[in-house]
């Protein structure tokens, strides 16, 4: 969750400022964050778990076999999830507003606080898939956090865990109250954007 | 409206910066990679909560294959190494990895295989015998292919009965690099042969047509032991908190948590931290 939230407060901003900005390079950067979209957790939990061990780079903080260094591998895979979408989101906006918003006089760069406003019930989608991402992630937490019961032990690494134990329907059982969980939380989210869009009158 | 967005993304990080702090020094742990037996057996169920009890030291485990665990001392990121394949364990103490090796506690391997034997060594007593005869008959073989303790001793084993098995490997040998438990699943699944330490297998949910075709033999013995890692080699270790988690495994107390672990009523782990051989 908290993983979410930075990537949100990071990620939104990069992708509205890359669907309005342009720059040498911007393609090859927007191929490269949607071939990210697709970065293999486990790639991704392996080069953390380099870089947070004792004999790695960053071994210093301790970080490794924590809840924090599983963020880390959380942000690191949820970020390009959300720069592609909202990247789309707000080039879709852009185009749609363009000439009303230069007409007011903003730039581009004035544009995109504006614009992520205006998109903020379709970046709640964007949030969504990203918070789909780490939740429903094992490979690179089970890396990095080293599954260590009631510490760093989530849902999917016990579904992982009782599996190896034999015991299927605990198992099954667990990754069916993960489903309701996510569940639950996107159509809560759906309700409130359609709550939102009513209230700020657009469909 | 822009400030107070600006504000509360300030304040979302700051609360963000709050959780990446590393957790307060209060809390005494330390931090064991040991294998997937100890775990899927759950026997670190109830020996970590009477260890921390008594010392209000908690206890992470990391639990890993034999040589993958090492691996993770070797790297500093555990503070005490619990595994079970003592070629491995008396390599990492050559190097200087650690400076005492304790033995704690032994069982055995048990050789599981499908109701229907296709390679008909039910009941045999050599298991040297018995890998042979698998490898002859090319009967579906699951091998645990992670350089863990059971890893290693099925090695071991193979070279034992003669079987060279770079040359005959096919089909019917099927290496998952997985752990204990997924090994016994996929055997399962698989209708084939695999090796398991006796505690994994006890505790073991989905036995489906799996059962003990080979056990007894002196060759399936698996030995336990723990040692710290070497402070002068990881200045991070713990060395205090480690080595008094592995006195209290070796002392009357531990080692009689080790014995009382039982699932119906088979004891699964037998102490024998006494033993200057084992």
């Amino acid at each position: 969750m908290t993983a979410v939230t930075c990537a949100g407060i990071v990620g939104l901003p990069i992708g509205a400022a890359l669907a309005l900005a342009r720059f040498p390079g911007r393609t090859a950067i927007i191929v490269i964050v949607n071939t990210l979209m697709g970065f293999p957790p486990v790639v991704a939990g392996l080069a953390i778990f380099l870089l947070l061990s004792r004999s790695g780079p960053l071994g210093g903080f301790g970080l490794l076999f924590t809840p924090q260094a599983m963020m880390i591998a959380q942000f690191v895979l949820v970020l390009p999830i959300i720069v592609a979408l909202s990247r789309q989101t707000i080039e879709d906006l852009w185009t749609e507003y363009r000439d009303h918003l230069t007409s007011l006089g903003a730039n581009r760069l004035r544009s995109i606080p504006t614009l992520l406003w205006d998109g903020r019930f379709s970046l709640v989608t964007t949030m969504l898939a990203g918070l789909g991402r780490a939740s429903a992630e094992v490979g690179a937490i089970l890396i990095v956090g080293g599954n260590i019961a009631g510490f760093t032990r989530t849902m999917t690494t016990s579904i992982a865990l009782e599996t190896s134990k034999g015991d299927l329907a605990l198992a099954m059982a667990l990754g069916i109250v993960l489903m309701s969980l996510t569940l639950a939380i996107n159509g809560l989210a759906y309700g409130i954007s359609r709550v939102g869009a009513r209230f700020t009158g657009r469909a | 409206m822009l400030r107070r967005a600006f504000l509360t993304a300030a304040a979302s990080v700051l609360v963000a910066a709050g959780l990446l702090l590393p957790a307060h020094a209060e809390d005494r742990f330390i931090t064991v990679a040991s294998t997937t037996s100890t775990q899927d057996s759950g026997l670190f169920n109830v020996l970590l909560p009477a260890f921390t009890a008594k010392t209000g030291i908690t206890v992470k485990v990391i639990a890993q294959g034999t040589g993958q665990a090492l691996d993770t001392a070797r790297r500093g990121d555990a503070d005490v190494v619990f595994v079970h394949a003592k070629a491995q364990e008396l390599k990492f103490l050559a190097d200087g990895f650690a400076t005492k090796r304790f033995p704690v506690m032994y069982n055995d391997f048990v050789v599981v295989g499908p109701k229907s034997d296709p390679a008909g060594i039910s009941g045999t007593k050599d298991v040297a015998a018995a890998f042979k005869t698998i490898a002859d008959k090319k009967a579906p073989f699951v091998s645990r292919g992670d350089k863990s303790g059971t890893n290693t001793a099925e090695l071991s084993l193979w070279k034992t009965a003669g079987v060279d098995l770079q040359a005959v490997r096919g089909e019917w040998y099927r290496e998952i690099g997985q752990g204990m438990g997924a090994t016994l699943n996929t055997a399962n699944a698989m209708a084939a042969y695999t090796l398991s330490d006796r505690a994994t297998w006890i505790a073991f949910a989905n036995k489906g047509d799996l059962g003990i075709v080979v056990e007894g033999d002196k060759k399936l013995f698996n030995q336990y032991g723990v040692m710290l890692v070497n402070p002068e080699k990881v200045p991070t270790v713990k060395a205090a908190d480690g080595q008094a988690f592995i006195d209290w495994l070796v002392s009357p107390e531990g080692q009689a948590v080790i014995a009382s672990y039982k699932i119906g009523d088979q004891q699964l782990f037998f102490p024998n931290a006494g033993d200057p051989n084992a």
